[in-house]
């Protein structure tokens, strides 16, 4: 599908499609909102099935369950603090979202929808919020001191609020910008060099001895790509916790 | 119990050997190699900088003084963007705020 006519066409794979027929349609619902359905079901099914057991020495699924599970709640306790424990649920949720559909993209056929930035931007545009609202829910008027740090001169704070102000918003935009353009840049070099292993094989006995060079780009591209799935997972969801350390602590 | 603590103990031990364990100190969501690094500090700088022009955009169209807000609120955005890459690289915790 990507080398017809001799033309790259690496950006096709991010179009969005109805799925479930007309129904589907009616509603707008593509597969972008199919795969993180898939992908809810898939985190609740292994929570759910992996912890049934509840057992003492775990078996392979109850090990992964507990290792998420540590894993986020040392993440969230070591930036946040021992008080940061009632965020744990809502970092988990971003955290294991965010995983399993960078992870699932990954396979054949399927779709990435943290591609796209509509839906980083949202999920960050959440923890926008919620970082806001627990700032002043904890600290009231006193969370605007934020914006104009203590023991700087009163003459420079029409220089350093507006400044202050754009870097605090700017906190959703690079956490999205950052999750999306890996995401994307990853997969369109995928998608490139596989192209270049179908154009090369179609070139005779010489291209397919060519074609095994892209071949191995790609297969190291795949490796490189679910590093970088895990890796930005981790990044953003290290980055709503240290949000959070300042709306809790501000500073 | 104090066998099972042993037992914590001694995996510990091994894990630490065998370099399984991440360094406690490189655990802050810092970019480590040289891509990451470019790429961090580029996404900091670049959406310090949307933020600020469509700021500066907004307010000029709402006050009618276009072009003057989008230009002071552009130099703004840049130099927040400097200050959200010194944020990334600055140690956390103290007197500088993160």
């Amino acid at each position: 599908m990507a080398a017809e006519g001799n033309a790259i066409d690496a950006l096709s794979q991010f179009a969005l499609t109805p799925v479930l027929g007309p129904v589907g349609r009616a509603i707008g619902f593509s597969q972008s909102n199919l795969h993180m359905v898939i992908v809810a079901g898939l985190i609740i099914a292994l929570l759910t099935y992996g912890m049934r057991a509840r057992a003492v020495i775990p078996g392979r699924l109850q090990a992964t369950a507990e290792m998420l599970y540590e894993f986020v709640r040392n993440l969230v306790v070591g930036q946040v603090g021992e008080e940061g424990k009632r965020f744990f649920p809502f970092v988990f949720t971003l955290f294991t979202f965010v995983l399993f559909g960078n992870m699932f993209g990954l396979l054949p056929y399927a779709f990435t929808f943290t591609s796209h930035i509509a839906v980083t931007f949202a999920l960050a545009a959440i923890v926008f919020v919620l970082i806001t609202v627990v700032g002043l829910a904890i600290h009231g008027k006193h969370w605007f001191s934020y914006f104009f740090p203590e023991g700087a001169p009163i003459v420079l704070a029409p220089l350093i609020i507006p400044i202050e102000i754009i870097s605090y918003l700017s906190r959703p935009v690079s956490l999205s910008v950052r999750l999306f353009a890996n995401m994307v840049a990853g997969h369109v070099m995928l998608k490139v060099f596989a192209t270049f292993v179908v154009m090369l094989g179609s070139a005779g006995a010489l291209g397919i001895a060519g074609s095994t060079a892209p071949l191995a780009i790609n297969i190291a591209l795949v490796g490189f790509e679910v590093l970088v799935a895990f890796l930005q997972a981790y990044v953003f969801a290290i980055l709503t916790s240290i949000y959070l350390h300042d709306a809790v602590h501000l500073h | 119990m104090a066998e099972q603590d042993n037992f914590e103990d001694r995996l510990r031990q091994a894990r630490a050997r065998q370099g399984l364990d991440i360094a406690p100190e490189k655990r802050d969501g810092k970019p480590t190699s040289p891509y990451g690094v470019g790429f961090r500090a580029g996404v900091e700088v670049v959406s310090a900088l949307i933020v600020g022009i469509a700021l500066g955009a907004i307010l000029d169209r709402w006050l009618g003084t276009w072009p003057w807000l989008f230009l002071v609120f552009f130099l703004m955005g840049g130099v927040a963007g400097v200050l959200n890459v010194y944020r990334l690289f600055s140690p956390r915790g103290g007197a500088k705020p993160r």
